[in-house]
């Protein structure tokens, strides 16, 4: 990165074609370079179930999934993504058929006002899918890039062990 | 964020050739790059994406030490089988920084240049000489709580914020770059720089010049290393004070000592003269406290960060305790064990 910064008048910008994987559907739009992958999801796409809390990457309310990795999606420009498959809260269950997690955090009482907790579900498959949390202290440890400013923190940790212990949540 | 043009880069010329355009900033995992160019404190051209460029491999080095390409993800080094069996610390400094999220898209290269998280630098509507140079620092005068302790100048008190330098630092890490003139490597000591009256530079980068990848000694700890992070909260905070230790211990005595501290001043802060008062000495609290106070040495708070000149002391002989003891810090245990 360079030390200064550089004033810019804007360049005539082509938009820039994107392909994605969405939830398992192929995506084909096109985006301007500085449209994150948060705003891509939620205004191009309206999938508004990922939500944008900072949009700082302090909050982990934007949490989808990049090729089966947690990232926060507010600090990913889209048009790098170009041919990854996205998965969003949406592509985890149904209202039909929850997701282990979606189910969990529904038993264990895991939210209050719930804006965090699509960040904070998708966050958890991840960390499944990661397979480094054994124990609690690893759970909440690996988690800390999800805050909930309602506090359901204990129950958040409550029901991702319980989906780690039944063994499903992948 | 500004307006800017946008480039994908399909091999190391091709990056090296935008990157000599006026304007041009390189972008990696965009972690804090595009967290910067959200505040406008970040206003590039062109950005030039080397997501694609082959650099995000492991390798082994024929002397037994690794190769972390600048675009491996922090999280993929931190969890590699290799890193976490020669270079635990490394490993450890990783876990103990960031969020799982922001581990699993920043990389190698992007962590040594990121900048520094001084709130001043970060809100442009107040002066800073990091920022827009000749300003003026904000933070003298302002509220110093996370700012430097060491080697700061009157131009600008800001800490470096990586927790991975720390650790690179301590164990002699080499940074391979390329630039318009050829391959070179930087020893990681003279990698980032200090402020002086230049506080807008952090490292020795040339412009024009990629990280291709890092360099990591072969190790010769065995278990004798710990990484001590003392921060605001108990995780996914900046340090107030971090320390990377890593001791060559032989019949009970320290052969050799490497010690580095993080959020202290405005590059990881090593002390030869430290690591000398440790060399051939026995592990005691009487040699951790001298190696400490030798480290520290000169060190200057700016009142609200007073407590971290204490605070250091403290947190090394606690880092070489556990160095000693064989008993690394967890990062998952946060509690902080004699």
């Amino acid at each position: 990165m360079s030390d200064l910064p550089v004033a810019v008048t804007p360049p005539a910008q082509p938009l820039f074609p994107l392909r994605l994987t969405v939830n398992g559907k192929i995506v084909e739009a096109e985006v301007a370079p500085w449209v994150t992958l948060l705003d891509f999801l939620r205004e191009q796409l309206h999938l508004a179930g990922t939500k944008k809390g900072c949009d700082h990457g302090q909050c982990g309310a934007c949490t989808v999934l990049v090729d089966g990795r947690r990232v926060n999606s507010c600090l990913i420009l889209a048009v790098v993504k170009d041919g990854a498959e996205i998965t969003t809260i949406e592509g985890l269950g149904s209202p039909q058929s929850l997701h282990p997690l979606q189910q969990a955090f529904v038993d264990h009482d895991a939210f209050q006002c719930g804006y965090c907790t699509p960040g904070q579900i998708c966050s958890a498959a991840g960390l499944i899918a990661e397979g480094q949390a054994k124990t609690r202290e690893e759970i909440r440890e690996l988690m800390s890039g999800n805050l909930c400013r309602c506090g359901a923190y204990t129950n958040i940790a409550d029901a991702i062990e319980a989906v780690i212990a039944a063994g499903k949540g992948v | 964020m500004n307006r800017f043009e946008y480039v994908r880069a399909a091999s190391v010329d091709e990056a090296l050739a935008a990157l000599r355009l006026p304007g041009s900033v390189l972008l990696a995992g965009g972690t804090n790059l595009v967290d910067l160019m959200k505040y406008e404190v970040a206003r590039p051209a062109r950005l030039v994406d080397i997501n694609r460029l082959p650099l995000s491999s492991i390798e082994e080095l024929p002397e037994g030490g690794l190769r972390l390409g600048t675009l491996v993800p922090n999280a993929d080094a931190a969890y590699d089988p290799r890193v976490q069996q020669k270079a635990p610390l490394v490993a450890s400094a990783i876990l103990a920084g960031a969020s799982a999220q922001l581990r699993n898209a920043a990389t190698t290269g992007g962590n040594l240049l990121q900048r520094t998280r001084c709130p001043y630098f970060y809100d442009i509507h107040t002066p800073c000489n990091k920022r827009e140079p000749g300003s003026g620092c904000s933070a003298i005068g302002g509220l110093t709580r996370m700012h430097a302790i060491l080697g700061s100048s009157e131009h600008c008190i800001a800490v470096h914020p990586s927790d991975l330098c720390v650790a690179l630092a301590a164990l002699e890490a080499r940074v391979n770059v390329m630039g318009p003139g050829g391959e070179r490597t930087i020893a990681f000591a003279d990698f980032h720089r200090l402020p002086g009256d230049r506080p807008e530079i952090d490292t020795t980068l040339a412009a024009g010049e990629i990280i291709l990848s890092v360099d990591l000694p072969a190790w010769k700890f065995g278990d004798n290393y710990s990484y001590l992070k003392i921060r605001d909260r108990l995780s996914y905070a900046f340090a107030l004070v971090s320390v990377a230790v890593a001791l060559e211990m032989s019949e009970g005595l320290i052969v050799t000592a490497r010690l580095a501290v993080g959020g202290v001043a405005h590059k990881p802060w090593r002390s030869l003269e430290a690591e000398a008062l440790l060399e051939g000495r026995a592990p005691e609290e009487g040699a951790f406290i001298a190696a400490a106070m030798a480290l520290l040495e000169g060190a200057l708070g700016r009142g609200d960060n007073d407590f971290k000149i204490e605070l250091a002391r403290r947190a090394i002989v606690r880092a070489l305790g556990q160095a000693a003891a064989g008993a690394p810090q967890s990062q998952s245990d946060k509690k902080v064990r004699p």
